[in-house]
């Protein structure tokens, strides 16, 4: 924080009105500030950090133990095959784990943040609000679990004998990042209910749930649960459009730019809900 | 005997009045835990294409109703916050109090347990109904009473078998800093092992022998497959004897663990 501008800084002699918040280019070493912390608090406790690595490998091994246990009884899941659902299991993983090690642990955090009135500080800070309550802490245990993902995609892709361009993979990298965006979009919308309500945990935990829809093909939606989990909680583009860029089925550019107009929308209504909750935050400590 | 329950009694009654505080939070996770049966169930559908294919005996309406079972079973039974909540009571300090008092710590617990899952029940039966209403063609009814009243008990059997594994689970609390990675280790594996993902008898042989010599498949599986008809007879006998000998050993295993616990308890300031 020693880096941030004094907020009096003089200007050819003459007083400068205080800056309110640090200038952007301030913003990477605050970021890798706030890295710096949440290494440190997980070196910690390295046992706990070591056993969390295992916990998450448990739960992914299970969904690959379920996609096994399913291709026992059938060939195919639609058009889908063992091998582009084993893609879709890994992709769906890899988003989800760079997601948690990014924003879970902070918008989880949000509800606290309110109740304890800790928020007040934060809003104090000449930093913008938002970017701190979203990334002050950074679960490594995600880049690390992100990295059992990318080993089932390497694998799966293998298997189906798949040479990708390196336009298809700068499309799956930007792709992916999409993903990412949604899911923060909707978590940091749903963390906000708890300016309303009085325990959010409980919500949080509920989006948790939604990515069981993420991990599975398309094709086995129809009707008006494809159309919910399309265009207004769009858990059916997340992984199948990056996974579908890779394995050169995506039925044309609609899908990519569909999910890449979704994210920006996405955010951009995640920045309206949370000007409405400040607006109505009255502190809960002073 | 009256006033040796009583307590007990007031426990239930507030942990009722303390539960409801969050009935909406409840409401919402009751609704988004039908988010990934509804996937399984169309995932299924998808895989029964032919609606004449069976799966290891089952056909799409039975695998169907396996599920909407299952989270009938898993909204009336499962334990959600208590092994966190005990883990806390540990770590604060707050335990002091019931060495001191009339009130045995793990009866009072069940009484918290319970009425959460009354208030749980209530909250959930609004969105539970409304989807079983929607995926009606796939419920099934129970064959019949006596069929019922084995699913009934080994329910009963099932709600104190998970709280027991999860006071067990607990009493880590004492010697450890930090016990949700074990608390979400257990709940993978009951995932797995309880036929929570899928119904265990469409393994292989070796493996569901394997699997039912662990007390998790008589948390969910069980008392699933009595409901349907999957067993019956003297199967359903043994199987609710060895159902309520692993309650019996959850229960022991928890006294031990507590009174070892205790052992190595210390209180400062409180």
């Amino acid at each position: 924080m020693s880096t941030l501008p004094s907020p009096t800084s003089t200007l050819a002699g003459r007083q400068r009105p205080p800056a309110i918040t640090a200038g952007w280019a301030y913003y990477p070493g605050i970021y890798l500030a706030l890295t710096r912390n949440s290494l440190v608090r997980d070196m910690t406790f390295k046992a706990n950090f070591l056993f969390w690595i295992f916990v998450e490998l448990l739960w992914f091994v299970l969904q690959l133990v379920f996609n096994n246990v399913l291709y026992m009884h059938t060939d195919r899941i639609g058009t889908w095959t063992k091998w582009e659902v084993l893609l879709l299991i890994g992709t769906s993983h890899f988003i989800q784990q760079i997601f948690q090690a990014l924003f879970l642990v902070n918008c989880s955090n949000l509800s606290e943040l309110v109740h304890t009135g800790k928020l007040d500080f934060m809003l104090l800070l000449p930093v913008n609000t938002r970017f701190l309550v979203s990334c002050r802490q950074i679960d490594l245990t995600g880049f690390s679990s992100a990295g059992s993902g990318l080993a089932v995609i390497i694998f799966a892709a293998h298997k189906l004998g798949l040479h990708p361009s390196w336009l298809q993979l700068a499309y799956f990298a930007g792709l992916c990042a999409a993903a990412i965006l949604i899911h923060y979009s909707l978590m940091f919308v749903m963390a906000s209910v708890s300016f309303w309500s009085v325990r959010a945990q409980g919500i949080m935990m509920a989006y948790y749930n939604l990515f069981s829809i993420a991990r599975i093909p398309d094709v086995a939606f129809a009707g008006g649960a494809r159309a919910l989990f399309t265009f207004v909680i769009p858990m059916l583009l997340v992984s199948n459009v990056p996974v579908k860029v890779l394995v050169q089925t995506a039925s044309s550019r609609g899908e990519i730019l569909l999910m890449l107009v979704i994210s920006a929308a996405a955010f951009i209504f995640s920045a309206y809900v949370w000007k409405c909750a400040l607006s109505r935050y009255t502190s809960a400590s002073s | 005997m009256l006033t040796a329950i009583r307590p007990y009694l007031f426990t239930f009654k507030l942990g009722i009045e303390n539960t409801l505080v969050y009935r909406t939070n409840f409401l919402f996770r009751a609704l988004f835990n039908l988010l990934p049966l509804f996937a399984i169930i169309t995932l299924w559908k998808a895989i029964y294409s032919d609606r004449h294919k069976t799966v290891s005996g089952y056909t799409v309406v039975d695998m169907i109703a396996y599920y909407l079972l299952v989270t009938i079973i898993d909204n009336l039974t499962s334990v959600t916050e208590d092994d966190w909540q005990i883990a806390s009571d540990i770590k604060n300090g707050h335990i002091s109090q019931f060495l001191l008092r009339p009130v045995e710590y793990l009866s009072y617990r069940l009484c918290l347990f319970s009425a959460g899952r009354c208030v749980f029940t209530v909250a959930a039966a609004g969105p539970v109904t409304l989807f079983l209403i929607a995926q009606r063609d796939y419920f099934l009814w129970p064959a019949d009473c006596t069929t019922f009243a084995c699913f009934s008990l080994s329910l009963v059997l099932s709600a104190l078998l998970q709280f027991l594994l999860s006071f067990s689970l607990a009493m880590l609390a004492f010697w450890l800093f930090e016990i949700s990675s074990f608390a979400f280790v257990l709940l993978a594996l009951q995932r797995l092992l309880g036929g929570q993902m899928f119904p265990l008898d469409i393994l292989p042989v070796g493996l569901q022998r394997a699997m039912l010599c662990t007390p998790l498949p008589y948390t969910t599986f069980f008392p699933a497959s009595i409901y349907l008809g999957r067993i019956e007879g003297w199967a359903v006998a043994s199987g609710l004897m060895i159902q309520a000998g692993w309650v019996a050993t959850a229960y022991f295993a928890a006294r031990f663990a507590w009174q070892r616990g205790l052992r190595s308890y210390t209180s400062v300031g409180s």
